[in-house]
């Protein structure tokens, strides 16, 4: 083996990260075999050849083979439920997008929500704000989540950008919303 | 040492004479590391410390894990580098049986190494020498391959040497340092 080159290049599944050869042991087998398929045509006619399947079993004791195989089913039990869960959360969880009065004619623009959907909210938040040209930061809300509060009235905008570029999440959760809480200040005034 | 999730602290520069001596360290735990040196830890880029939790160093080139250290104990490899220069390091191989324990981060226990799917040094079905000739006393980094598979799955430190585990076959091997799938390996940086 002295003539092998380093270093050498590993390949790593793109669904579990692991080097494919072990993707066998997680939970999302179908889906690590799946993206080999099609990614690493190669690999995956080594990996899950008839001749390797059959190996693999042979090397261990029936009765390990019945553990190993009552442990993935779990495995693979435990990752379709945080899936499940998963998209549940998503139908059931709402985006916020809320016009606030600064001052008079002023406004800032809320939106809440959005990590629900499995989006890396400073990630939008600075899309927001290249795409607005705009100030755009993130602030924690007390009832936990994470808030994008943008500058300007970008209510409309920013419902039509969502729609476009977040396919994960549906129309129908999203609400538009005035916050009205400095009225009181405006009469005053 | 990583079983569950972690995230990375404050991340700082490495002054150049520790850096130094911490290249001096690295070639002294792993001497068959020297003809890779300069590739892994070129002297003149800046090497990276990122703070994890309970009190680990891990040591970062360019955003590439290279090293972790726990306190003041042995420089381990992150597997990543393991699989890119799989040669360089002390070796042994688990049997088929004890990847998926070991991959939920369980102690290496002995027999996952002595029996016949496992390889030890001097192993007489180890006609290549990959495993080495001499045996390795408790203390000792070594690397953690499996039965069937090229790559490595786990670095840890022997809790006991592999003559006495030889002789007794039973016991703790090896702690769990690091393996594939754990907080370290799924670490964003
Ligand atoms: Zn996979």
């Amino acid at each position: 083996m002295a003539t092998e080159s380093y270093p050498k290049t590993v390949i790593y599944c793109g669904v579990c990260t692991l080097p494919p050869e072990y993707c066998e042991f997680g939970g999302t087998t179908k889906k690590c075999e799946e993206w080999l398929e099609k990614n690493q045509s190669e690999l995956h006619k080594k990996l899950y050849s008839q001749e390797a399947l059959e190996q693999n079993l042979s090397s261990l004791s029936i009765e390990a083979q019945k553990r190993a195989e009552k442990d993935s089913q779990k495995k693979a039990a435990k990752a379709a439920a945080a899936e499940a869960r998963d998209a549940e959360t998503r139908a059931s969880s709402k985006v916020l997008i809320k016009r606030i009065e600064r001052n008079k004619r002023k406004y800032v623009t809320a939106v809440q929500g959005l990590e629900a959907f499995g989006l890396d909210i400073k990630k939008v938040a600075k899309d927001f704000g290249k795409k607005f040209a705009t100030g755009s930061s993130v602030t924690k809300v007390p009832g936990g989540g994470d808030e994008i509060t943008v500058q300007g009235d970008l209510s409309d905008d920013i419902l039509e950008y969502i729609e476009d570029n977040y396919k994960d999440v549906p129309e129908d959760n999203i609400e538009l919303v005035e916050d009205k809480k400095k009225k009181k200040a405006e009469q005053v005034g | 040492m990583f079983k569950k999730d972690i995230s990375p602290g404050a991340k700082s520069k490495v002054k150049s004479s520790v850096q130094r001596t911490i290249r001096q360290k690295v070639l002294d735990t792993y001497p068959l590391l020297e003809p890779y040196i300069e590739d892994i830890l070129p002297k003149k880029e800046q090497l990276d410390l990122v703070k994890l939790p309970d009190r680990v160093s891990l040591y970062v080139l360019n955003g590439t894990p290279l090293f972790f250290q726990h306190m003041d104990d042995a420089l381990l490899p992150h597997l990543a580098l393991v699989h890119r220069y799989p040669n360089a390091f002390s070796r042994l191989r688990i049997d088929r049986g004890a990847i998926r324990f070991v991959l939920s981060g369980a102690t290496l226990m002995a027999p996952g190494l002595t029996s016949p799917g496992g390889r030890l040094p001097g192993d007489p079905a180890d006609t290549e020498g990959r495993y080495g000739k001499e045996d390795l006393e408790p203390g000792t980094p070594v690397v953690i391959e499996a039965e069937g598979k090229d790559t490595a799955c786990m670095v840890g430190v022997l809790k006991m040497g592999t003559g006495e585990m030889k002789k007794v076959k039973k016991g703790q091997a090896c702690e769990a340092g690091h393996y594939l799938g754990d907080g370290l390996w799924t670490l964003a940086l």
